[in-house]
């Protein structure tokens, strides 16, 4: 680990004022931050600790939807009474990611920016353009098994790895930030970004700019949601393929459909055109398979990750199955039920 | 998080005073910013009974307790901790008087070579203390952030239900 200077931050200026020093990285629960700055792929300044900053509350929103401050712990959202009665999924994407350990110190804010777990990015002694940009990716050529399927560029195939985006993603989550110019919120669609030729950015953050906290719709599932994780082992692995579903169902028909997939490409991968072929249609395996193959759409393996373009298909109409059915995935049951 | 990274020559660093709770003893040292709370425990402190297996936060051989929460302690810098109470394998029993768990996993045959299993005791009060495992499948489920690469996995699950079913282990 480098050498770096160290700051505690006792209110949102005071963080916002280090954080405009050259150098300066913010540190939260340090989950993977300081897992990074162990490989040296993480080399900060200053770190600037906002463990202390009031942001790690619940709240209710006056339209019925919550407020997760960016420093609530994953595990304390995942187990809140509220979250798990409006926003199950949420809840579920949580359980289904991490270890109890690493749930109960990463937070809110730290999960949307973490990065991505590409082994290339992670061992600096080989090039990567995530890393040290202009390099070159490693993983084209390399061994693609967990890498992207969607929206990847030739610069850099790496997946996003949070399983909580997934889920935020699908149900329209808004990210409140602050920055040097005022309060703004990001819709979580344009939150993280894709690679292109910029693959060193993942999100739209400004620099200079905190998460203050998140934003979560009010919900209108009722039970109709499931979160499908298909991974290497049966827990406390990365996805190979995840899917967040969450259907507005009325006299038997899908009013509205939100669908997002995770470890696919290098931000959760939603498809309007999906969630449109689902809208007003009846739950069938004939509409989950089109909404699927519309999702997928373009999608490109890089041979060893071939199997996850299948693999997707599959794992949505299995996610909207159970969406349907009323019958959410457990995360404790791992088995994976029609 | 910033996108790049930034080369650093090291800053002249003050060390940085820490207070803790250790096992129920107040702690007062002082630490340099980049000394995890694993190395704090085990070289400042030598309490060497927490052990460091990755030091990655894949292994859950560093597992203490943060204010009554499981964390892995290899990926907690110390000087955030500043005024929490730590509890380590050590502060769970005695050799006198085990801990429900310590006892359990002693009956039920729960280790082979045992480097995991102070991660993997402290892990379990937690999850007690958590009170979300009802059933097995929740047990081993919530557990998975403890590996043991000797396999005693079945007996690991064996004797944290049995301390959940007697009702003690808090």
């Amino acid at each position: 680990m480098n050498r770096f200077e160290y700051v505690r931050a006792a209110s949102v200026d005071e963080a916002l004022a280090a954080l405009r020093l050259p150098g300066s990285v913010l540190l939260a629960g340090g989950t993977n931050l300081v897992d990074l700055m162990k490989y040296e792929v993480a080399r900060p300044a200053r770190l600037v600790d906002i463990n202390r900053l009031p942001l790690s509350s619940i709240e209710e929103l006056p339209e019925g939807g919550l407020r997760l401050g960016t420093l609530v712990p994953n595990a304390d959202a995942a187990y809140d009474p509220r979250v798990q009665q409006k926003a199950p999924l949420v809840a579920s994407a949580i359980l289904a990611g991490a270890s109890a350990q690493l749930r109960n110190a990463a937070t809110t804010g730290g999960n949307l920016l973490q990065r991505t777990r590409c082994p290339y990015f992670y061992d600096i002694h080989t090039p990567c353009n995530k890393r040290e940009p202009g390099s070159g990716c490693s993983a084209i050529g390399g061994l693609t098994r967990m890498h992207a399927i969607l929206g990847s560029s030739e610069h850099c195939i790496a997946v996003h790895p949070s399983d909580l985006c997934v889920a935020l993603a699908a149900l329209e989550a808004r990210v409140n930030v602050m920055g040097p110019g005022g309060e703004r919120t990001i819709a979580f669609a344009d939150f993280h970004r894709l690679p292109g030729d910029r693959p060193e950015i993942d999100t739209t953050l400004a620099a200079g700019e905190i998460i203050l906290s998140v934003d979560l719709p009010a919900w209108k599932f009722g039970d109709n949601y499931s979160y499908l994780k298909i991974r290497d082992r049966l827990s406390y692995a990365f996805a190979l393929v995840s899917v967040a579903v969450a259907l507005e169902m009325s006299e038997g028909l899908i009013v509205t459909a939100r669908l997002a997939v995770g470890g696919v490409a290098h931000k959760p991968w939603r498809s309007l055109e999906a969630e449109a072929l689902l809208e007003g249609r009846a739950p069938e395996e004939g509409a989950f398979i089109a909404a699927a193959m519309a999702l997928l759409e373009g999608a490109l393996g890089r041979g060893d990750n071939d199997f996850k373009i299948e693999l997707a298909r599959r794992a949505i109409v299995r996610a909207l199955g159970q969406a349907a059915a009323g019958a959410p995935q457990s995360q404790s049951d791992k088995k994976v039920r029609p | 998080m910033s996108d790049l990274p930034v080369a650093v020559t090291p800053p002249a660093q003050p060390l940085f005073p820490l207070r803790l709770t250790v096992n129920g003893k107040i702690v007062e040292a002082e630490v340099a910013p980049w000394v995890t709370l694993l190395d704090f425990l085990r070289e400042q402190l030598h309490l060497a009974g927490t052990k460091k297996g990755c030091d990655h936060g894949q292994c859950g051989a560093c597992t203490v307790l943060v204010d009554g929460r499981r964390v892995n302690s290899c990926l907690i810098l110390a000087v955030v901790k500043d005024g929490a109470e730590i509890t380590t394998i050590e502060g769970l029993g005695s050799p006198q008087s085990l801990h429900p768990l310590q006892q359990a996993f002693v009956d039920h045959d729960a280790f082979q070579c045992g480097y995991c299993t102070p991660g993997q005791i402290c892990s379990a009060a937690g999850l007690i203390a958590e009170g979300q495992a009802k059933t097995r499948e929740e047990i081993r489920e919530l557990m998975s952030g403890n590996l043991c690469r000797c396999g005693a996995y079945t007996n690991i699950a064996d004797a944290i239900e049995a301390v959940i079913a007697a009702g003690k282990g808090v």
